[in-house]
């Protein structure tokens, strides 16, 4: 498969980042007629992945994450893979939430990871030498 | 995110604008937490929010929770994209949702 366009950044895993992983993000979609479907779709996978990454990975200390971008198949597809040496954690073996209860019964948690998995095409977990990595591909 | 407080008696009314994401989620959460006593309607106006993922949908929750024990809860002018997100989770099940 021929990668386009591959870049990537590096940054510390704080929520104060947020906004810079979505810049980067959005770096790639510029140019790309996205609906705003798929670009908030985009934003969630950001967000969940990234902060949980920013919550959990390193627990009370600050660690990096790498965070590498590519388009794919002439930019029909983004492929986004989020890399961290934190705790492993495979955020895929999380029991879905039971999402048909009411308000009273419900508990959020693992919602992220299932909002993730709704949102992406294909979505896959290693560890590798140390590293959590985490990618996904959305078709755009 | 901005979020914009309008009390009229027992009923308070949030219009949030904006994003409700990871890092402003707490500030609503605030506000759940600090001026829902004795209120018994509450209204929130999603006319200007653009973003909700699973932070914001937690505090959602706590607020829908606190709700149905005194009082009723709604929310207003929900665009198609966070609408997205409520459909996914199954949000939209028991929140109530008004044009």
């Amino acid at each position: 498969m021929v990668s386009q366009n591959k870049k990537k950044i590096v940054i510390e895993a704080t929520l104060d980042n947020l906004g810079k992983v979505n810049d980067f993000v959005e770096d790639f979609l510029k140019e790309k007629e996205c609906s705003p479907k798929v670009r908030m779709q985009l934003e969630v996978v950001v967000e969940e992945i990234f902060t949980n990454i920013a919550n959990y990975a390193y627990g009370d200390d600050v660690g990096q994450v790498t965070i590498e971008g590519s388009l794919e198949d002439d930019a029909a597809k983004f492929r986004l893979k989020f890399m961290d040496h934190g705790v492993p954690y495979n955020p895929l073996k999380q029991p879905e939430p039971d999402i048909t209860t009411g308000a009273d019964e419900r508990t959020v948690g693992g919602l992220g990871i299932f909002l993730v998995k709704k949102s992406v095409d294909d979505i896959s977990y290693q560890h590798e030498d140390g590293q959590n990595i985490l990618t996904i591909v959305k078709v755009i | 995110m901005e979020i914009k407080k309008e009390l009229n008696g027992n009923k308070l009314k949030i219009s949030l604008e904006g994003r409700l994401d990871a890092v402003s989620a707490g500030d609503l959460d605030k506000v759940i937490q600090n001026d829902l006593n004795g209120i018994d309607e509450l209204t929130f106006d999603f006319a200007a929010l653009d973003f909700v993922a699973s932070a914001g949908l937690r505090v959602l929750l706590v607020a829908q929770k606190r709700m149905n024990k005194q009082g009723t809860m709604k929310i207003l002018h929900v665009n198609e994209e966070v609408m997205d997100v409520l459909e996914m989770t199954g949000f939209s099940n028991f929140l109530d949702i008004v044009d």
